[in-house]
């Protein structure tokens, strides 16, 4: 059973979007890793893109619905980022330019499970789609990958974001249709 | 600000649904940089869920999420509405 | 303000379609006949919506075309290439089918004779379509309030409702057209995008204190109330309904 319950496949990849486009300079951007860690990481564009990178493959799933399968995107690894990395942390915080947060057990974004991804279909991610970079975390509904992504933020406690504060579920499985608060 | 943003018209029939009157004539302060205007002139995006943004400043007025039997929304970004009935 | 609150929570209903009328290629006019319709305003639109076998359901909104007529509603639409629910009612519906839907919907951009004018109309494309029925409801009222329509489009062939806006233009009724992208020959009129110095010439001055109404793909809409603002227009005398993308 490759499609999960309630969802439609789609060959187009709809756009989304709880606000404006943001443009940021690739000059200008950094992602950072902040929060309960001993000492808070950046990249520049630069620094990010020299970071080893994968190809990944995977079915996408929108709450609204949709699905999208055999998605391509190049990106870094999630573990790449917090290699080395000490916390206390179980919860991590993704937060994006224009004020976007959704947050995630910090185990669901760890062991190959979640990447920041700067490609689609082999072309660089295009700003309506989440450009230059966002999340890509394809084993919860595609609210919980933040589009136009510029950090995470390790918390001990967990904090509900951007739609999880205002109907939409906690966590988010798409196998167990978890869409809304109380399913 | 991107051609896939609406405005409050295209929510008027969501909006009827929730509150049983006719929303978009309805005056709304926004509680980021205190204008006041229509609901049907305020910026609507489609995400995962409605996001309702002010036309001035861009503030979230408001957030809607809904399925067959409940709606949320979030009002915070709105300091008043007037409605009239 | 216009007019007073509607009340009522709206429910779905079914309407069965009556007569299909082909406008454009591209754009087809679909009038339903809808049980109990309590009648409507011009610029309010309805909500129509799809069930699929599979229980997919997709909604959008329609602006309603005609002036209000008893219990028939019509709908002008455009066929969108990757349109969900668009082709459907261009090249699937046939009379007796129903579909569901609710309404009318709307009081912001709605415009009743009573209110007066003078009045300017701004259309992108299928935009035309609320201000059909504003121009449409001044004419079956006998109404004279000054009313100038500025209506792009791509081309000749892309007009909605052209003869029967040449047929009602005069008595208070001005119809400006800008054809964008190809003219046919001779053509004198207007050859390019709306932009602020083809809105200075054609709009009232800010002395009159013309009210808009601005209705067409959201850059469209943008352009035009951004450009009546510096022009010296009242914002709060510019109403905008914007459709999204272009159908491009």
């Amino acid at each position: 059973m490759r499609i999960p319950p309630g969802q439609y496949v789609t060959a187009d990849f709809p756009v989304l979007s709880a606000g404006p486009t943001p443009h940021t300079a690739l000059e200008l951007w950094d992602f950072s890793i902040v929060g309960e860690l001993a000492e808070p990481r950046g990249w520049t564009w630069e620094e990010f893109r020299a970071l080893p990178s994968e190809e990944i493959t995977r079915d996408i799933h929108c709450v609204t619905k949709w699905t999208k399968l055999d998605t391509v995107w190049r990106g870094v690894s999630v573990d790449t980022l917090l290699e080395g990395i000490e916390t206390a942390a179980e919860f991590v915080t993704q937060y994006s330019d224009g004020g976007y947060t959704t947050n995630l057990p910090l185990e669901d974004v760890t062991g190959g499970k979640a990447w920041v991804v700067f490609a689609y279909d082999g072309q660089p991610l295009e700003p309506e789609h989440g450009g230059p970079a966002r999340m890509l975390v394809p084993h919860h509904y595609f609210w919980k990958s933040a589009k136009w992504v510029r950090g995470l933020r390790l918390q001990s406690t967990d904090e509900p974001g951007f739609w999880e504060t205002n109907g939409y579920h906690n966590y988010g499985d798409p196998w167990q249709e978890q869409r809304y608060t109380g399913d | 600000m991107g051609e896939l943003m609406l405005d409050g018209n295209a929510i008027a029939g969501l909006l009827q649904e929730v509150f049983a009157v006719e929303m978009t004539t309805a005056i709304g302060t926004c509680g980021g940089c205190g204008a006041a205007g229509p609901v049907g002139a305020v910026h609507v995006y489609r995400g995962a869920g409605i996001v309702l943004r002010c036309p001035h400043c861009n503030n979230a007025l408001a957030k809607i999420v809904k399925n067959d039997s409940r709606v949320w929304i979030d009002f915070q970004g709105i300091r008043t509405l007037e409605v009239a009935v | 303000m216009a007019g007073t609150a509607l009340h009522g929570r709206l429910t779905w209903q079914l309407a069965e379609l009556v007569k299909a009328v082909a406008e454009t290629p591209r754009v087809k006019t679909i009038v339903f006949d809808v049980p109990g319709w309590p009648g409507h305003r011009a610029g309010q639109h309805v909500d129509v919506r799809l069930t699929a076998e599979d229980g997919y359901q997709a909604e959008r909104s329609y602006s309603i075309a005609s002036a209000p007529d008893g219990t028939r509603v019509a709908l002008t639409v455009q066929r969108l290439e990757d349109g969900e629910v668009s082709p459907y009612l261009t090249d699937e519906l046939r009379p007796g089918d129903k579909i569901e839907l609710r309404g009318p919907i709307g009081g912001y951009f709605v415009w009743e004779p009573s209110e007066g004018g003078p009045l300017m109309l701004v259309a992108g494309g299928s935009g035309i379509v609320p201000l059909m029925a504003m121009i449409r409801t001044r004419a079956a009222a006998g109404d004279d309030t000054e009313m100038r329509l500025l209506y792009s489009s791509r081309s000749q062939d892309d007009l909605i409702y052209r003869d029967e806006l040449e047929r009602l233009s005069g008595n208070g009724l001005t119809v400006v057209h800008a054809l964008t992208d190809s003219q046919p020959p001779g053509w004198t009129g207007y050859a390019r995008r709306v932009d602020a110095e083809m809105l200075a010439e054609v709009a009232p001055s800010p002395t009159e204190r013309p009210r808009f109404y601005a209705c067409g793909p959201t850059p469209f809409v943008e352009a035009v109330a951004g450009a009546l603002v510096r022009l010296g227009h009242d914002p709060l005398a510019i109403k905008t309904e914007r459709f999204g993308p272009t159908g491009r």
